[in-house]
């Protein structure tokens, strides 16, 4: 079975041989996936500061540069340099994560990034994919290579069991009349089995792109049933798009539950993903709880 | 350069001596009249050589040699750092023309030198780079990486100066050449404010990164 990472080392190695701008720049980690040999391959050692500035100077003269690394090491410890090297340098470059929120707990707190979508939130111009499927990620990932704009793209060893369409909005996979929930990447077939387990009458909107927000996709699927509540589950940071749905139902009363990996302590444990998951609330039982309260009456 | 003090004083006021204390206005007078193959007709041509001003505090010694080598009108240094003015007290790429990055922070031009140089590389531009970095600013370890890295890339068409007016905060024992050439750069130590010698250090031949350390007097 191939993993998100493995398509997303196939795509880019695929198109770094037809596509002369196509550039990659890494810091060790999984340099070893790409043609090292090749002029426009270029690892810089454990230096994220510097992997972000060179791909900052390879944009500046043309090329498309792949910036990629574990997700703390790639949005966190470079950020002014994402903040200023590329955002107000205003080139573009396509951003690569693996680790997610906490994809190996057993590592701990220092490789662990569920802040990273809410970081890219504080800057302009950025594109942020949060694909919940490896074929999902070829795709994206074709067509951020293409493209000349500012891209994050963040990959997950948790994925669902097929994907779904990409690049056009939100994507309704159920309908109903109680309210919409909004998925987002990784969380959907959980999301999806939470909602049958509560037989919620409610409409499943699928995101695996969050920046661009689609504003007018969750609005229509919201005026399309007969309460304006939304749910949100993100595999990152809770709330990190609340302030989107706000704004997109701005001019119309409604309720909104965020839910996501929990701002109000850092959890000093190990253990697997599963684990994490449970004590977030974002497996299936914690969701189908939400589902059930919120959804109520 | 006659005209660089008056340049100086539409930013400054009536400061008849300002421009000459600006640590960097001898080194970016000669590489702008004698060594950076770039005029405003190519400033976007991919075999100009780049010039990128990492150190973006003080830049009205940049700004005034951009103006008298016709890249940006004049007249619009009077009002510079106003709302509308392209000009603030760092550089943005964006909003000057000739201006290769946006700078202020400090340690982000170095860094970002290595990828253009390596750029024109893979391009196979016979343009190179020049970054002009202060050795206050060298205590961003941003700097250390790209310095380590230029070197083992063999990044050979990318000319690092520092300018020195030792206003580093725990100096640099040994001197700053010497951690350039520990990595593996050809190192040339140079007065500051000699223009000969200045040019005779930014035009010599090297098959490696090349740090031109700058010293001036300690500013006060």
């Amino acid at each position: 079975m191939t993993t998100m990472r493995q398509a997303f080392v196939k795509t880019v190695n695929d198109e770094i041989a037809t596509d002369p701008r196509i550039a990659v720049v890494t810091a060790v980690i999984s340099s070893n996936e790409f043609p090292q040999e090749h002029e426009r391959v270029v690892d810089v050692g454990i230096r994220e500061q510097t992997m972000v500035g060179v791909a900052s100077g390879l944009a500046l003269t043309g090329l498309r540069p792949v910036v990629h690394s574990y997700a703390p090491f790639l949005v966190e410890r470079p950020y002014e340099q994402i903040k200023l090297d590329i955002g107000h340098q205003d080139v573009g470059a396509v951003f690569v994560s693996i680790g997610a929120s906490y994809d190996d707990p057993v590592w701990g707190r220092t490789h662990q990034s569920p802040g990273d979508v809410a970081l890219f939130d504080t800057l302009p111009g950025w594109t942020v994919h949060v694909p919940g499927h490896p074929d999902e990620v070829t795709l994206l990932l074709r067509q951020a290579l293409k493209d000349d704009n500012r891209v994050y793209v963040r990959l997950s060893l948790h994925e669902n069991s097929r994907a779904h369409p990409v690049g056009r909005g939100f994507t309704a996979l159920r309908h109903g009349k109680r309210g919409v929930v909004l998925a987002v990447g990784p969380m959907l077939d959980r999301v999806l089995e939470a909602v049958d387990s509560e037989n919620a009458d409610v409409t499943v909107l699928y995101a695996a792109t969050v920046r661009p927000f689609d504003s007018d996709g969750l609005r229509a699927a919201v005026q399309d049933t007969d309460h304006a509540d939304v749910m949100v589950v993100e595999p990152y940071l809770e709330g990190t798009s609340s302030h989107l749905v706000s704004e997109t139902l701005q001019q119309i009363p409604h309720r909104i539950r965020c839910t996501g990996v929990k701002r109000h302590a850092e959890l000093r444990n190990y253990g697997t993903a599963e684990d994490h998951d449970a004590a977030h609330d974002l497996d299936v039982v914690g969701l189908a709880s939400a589902v059930r309260s919120f959804f109520r009456g | 350069m006659q005209r660089i003090p008056e340049l100086f004083a539409r930013m400054t006021g009536d400061e008849k001596h300002e421009w000459a204390a600006a640590s960097t206005i001898d080194v970016l007078w000669v590489l702008y009249d004698k060594v950076l193959n770039v005029t405003p007709a190519t400033a976007d041509d991919p075999d100009r050589d780049r010039f990128l001003l990492s150190k973006g505090h003080g830049p009205m010694a940049y700004y005034a040699v951009l103006a008298e080598k016709g890249f940006l009108d004049e007249s619009i240094l009077d009002d510079w750092t106003s709302w509308d003015s392209p000009l603030g007290q760092h550089p943005d790429r964006v909003l000057v023309r000739g201006a290769e990055i946006s700078s202020g922070s400090l340690g982000h031009g170095l860094p970002i030198a290595v990828g253009t140089a390596i750029g024109q590389r893979i391009g196979g531009s016979r343009g190179r780079t020049f970054v002009l970095v202060g050795d206050g600013e060298l205590d961003e370890g941003s700097n250390h990486e790209a310095i380590a890295v230029a070197a083992r890339l063999h990044v050979a068409n990318l000319t690092a100066i520092v300018v020195d007016n030792q206003s580093a905060m725990y100096g640099w024992p040994g001197g700053i050449a010497r951690r350039f050439a520990v990595e593996g750069w050809q190192t040339t130590e140079v007065d500051g404010r000699d223009h000969e010698a200045l040019l005779i250090a930014l035009t010599a031949p090297h098959d490696r990164p090349h740090a031109v350390v700058a010293k001036i007097e300690k500013s006060h």
